[in-house]
C-alpha cells in the first residue's frame, strides 16, 4: 500500500512557528530574525537599535548563544526586556526554544521583538521560528564571495546589512559584487550599508524598520 | 545541517502514520529533498540506517528525489532550473527570477504493508 503524505520533514518546527506568528499577530508585534556569521555585529546593531527607536516602539529581545550570557548583558544595558537562550550546543534557534522564552516575556506593551539567532551563516535559514521576517547581516572583512556561498540565508531574508564599511580601505571586499550577486539570488532583498562603529548608514535602516513595524499592522 | 534531527522527524511522521492504515511494515520512504537546503541525503540515509534499527522502520529504504532549484523569471515568466547557484533566463536573458523549487524538504509518500 502506498500511502501519500507531501509533509513537511519539519512540520513539527513550523507547527511551533505558526503559533508564535500568531501570538505576534495578536498581540500586534513584529517580530524579526537576526542572522549572521558569529562575529558580523548583531549584538551591536541591536544595541544600536534599540537607542535609537526605544522613544518610539517598545523592543523586547531574545538572544541566542551557545554558551553565556554575554550577551543578554550587553542588551539589559540598554533597560530593554531580553531574555537568554542558550542552546548548549545547538547551532540555531528554533520554534520551541523561541516559544519558551516568550513565556518569559512581559509581552502586553512590546511593539518589537527582536530574536538574535546563533551566529550561523547555515542553519538559521531553514528554521521558521514565527518571524515577521529574517535579517541578515554580512560584515565586510567577511569577504564578498558569500553570496554565492551561501544563497539559502541571502534568499530567505528580507534586508541585508552589509556591517562595519568603515574597514573598506582595510580590507578587499566588493559591495557591490556583495550587492549584486545578492540581488541575483533574491531580487526583493533590501540592502542597507552601514557602519555600527560609526553610524553611518543606519538612520535608512532605523527608518526601513519603523516603516516596516507600521505595515505589519495591516 | 542535522540529518539525525531530520531523520528521528521522519521516522516520527511515518510510524504515526503507518498507524493510521494499520501498516506494520515500511518497504520504501520516498523523500523530496530540494538542491537549495542544507541537506546531504548520503547522510540521511545514513542517519536513517542507524535510527530506524529497532523500531517499526527497521528495514525500510529511503529513496531520496533530488528537485532541483528553478526560477520564473520576472520579466518573461519562463520557468527554467538554476544550473550554477544564480543563472540568467535562457528565453530573455533576464537576471531577476522568484526561486519556484528548491527548497524542499519533503516526505513525498511511504509504501508498505
Amino acid at each position: 500500500m502506498k500511502v501519500s503524505l507531501v509533509t513537511n520533514i519539519l512540520k513539527a518546527n513550523d507547527a511551533i512557528a505558526a503559533q508564535n506568528r500568531r501570538l505576534f499577530s495578536e498581540k500586534n508585534i513584529i517580530a524579526i530574525n537576526v542572522i549572521s556569521s558569529p562575529g558580523a555585529g548583531k549584538t551591536t546593531l541591536i544595541e544600536n537599535t534599540i537607542k535609537a527607536l526605544k522613544d518610539d516602539l517598545t523592543i523586547a529581545v531574545i538572544e541566542g548563544d551557545i554558551q553565556s550570557t554575554y550577551d543578554a548583558d550587553r542588551i539589559s544595558e540598554t533597560g530593554v526586556q531580553v531574555i537568554q537562550i542558550n542552546t548548549g550546543g545547538g547551532c540555531h534557534l528554533d520554534a520551541n526554544m523561541i516559544s519558551n522564552a516568550l513565556t518569559q516575556l512581559d509581552f502586553e506593551t512590546v511593539d518589537m521583538l527582536i530574536i538574535e539567532n546563533v551566529g550561523n551563516l547555515v542553519c538559521p535559514a531553514e528554521f521558521d521560528l514565527g518571524e515577521n521576517f529574517k535579517v541578515m547581516l554580512l560584515s565586510v572583512p567577511e569577504g564578498d564571495d558569500k553570496p554565492l556561498k551561501y544563497p539559502l540565508v541571502f534568499h530567505e531574508s528580507n534586508a541585508l546589512l552589509i556591517n562595519k564599511i568603515d574597514l573598506l580601505p582595510f580590507v578587499d571586499c566588493d559591495v557591490e559584487k556583495i550587492k549584486s550577486e545578492s540581488l541575483r539570488i533574491n531580487p526583493d532583498l533590501n540592502i542597507f550599508e552601514v557602519s555600527c562603529k560609526t553610524g553611518e548608514g543606519l538612520q535608512v535602516w532605523y527608518d526601513w524598520l519603523k516603516k516596516a513595524k507600521e505595515v505589519s499592522k495591516f | 545541517m542535522h540529518e539525525i534531527a531530520l531523520v528521528e522527524s521522519i521516522i516520527d511522521i511515518v510510524s504515526t502514520e503507518m498507524k493510521k492504515h494499520n501498516i506494520t511494515k515500511v518497504e520504501t520512504i520516498k523523500l523530496r529533498i530540494g538542491e537549495m537546503s542544507h541537506v546531504m541525503p548520503d547522510a540521511l540515509i545514513f542517519g536513517f540506517d542507524v535510527l530506524s534499527k529497532e523500531t517499526s522502520l527497521e528495514g525500510a529504504r529511503l529513496i531520496i528525489e533530488t528537485v532541483p532549484t528553478k526560477g520564473q523569471c520576472r520579466d518573461c515568466n519562463t520557468e527554467f532550473t538554476i544550473k550554477d547557484v544564480i543563472d540568467i533566463c535562457p528565453k530573455c536573458g533576464g537576471t531577476s527570477y522568484d526561486i519556484i523549487s528548491g527548497k524542499e524538504l519533503e516526505i513525498a509518500e511511504f509504501e508498505g504493508s
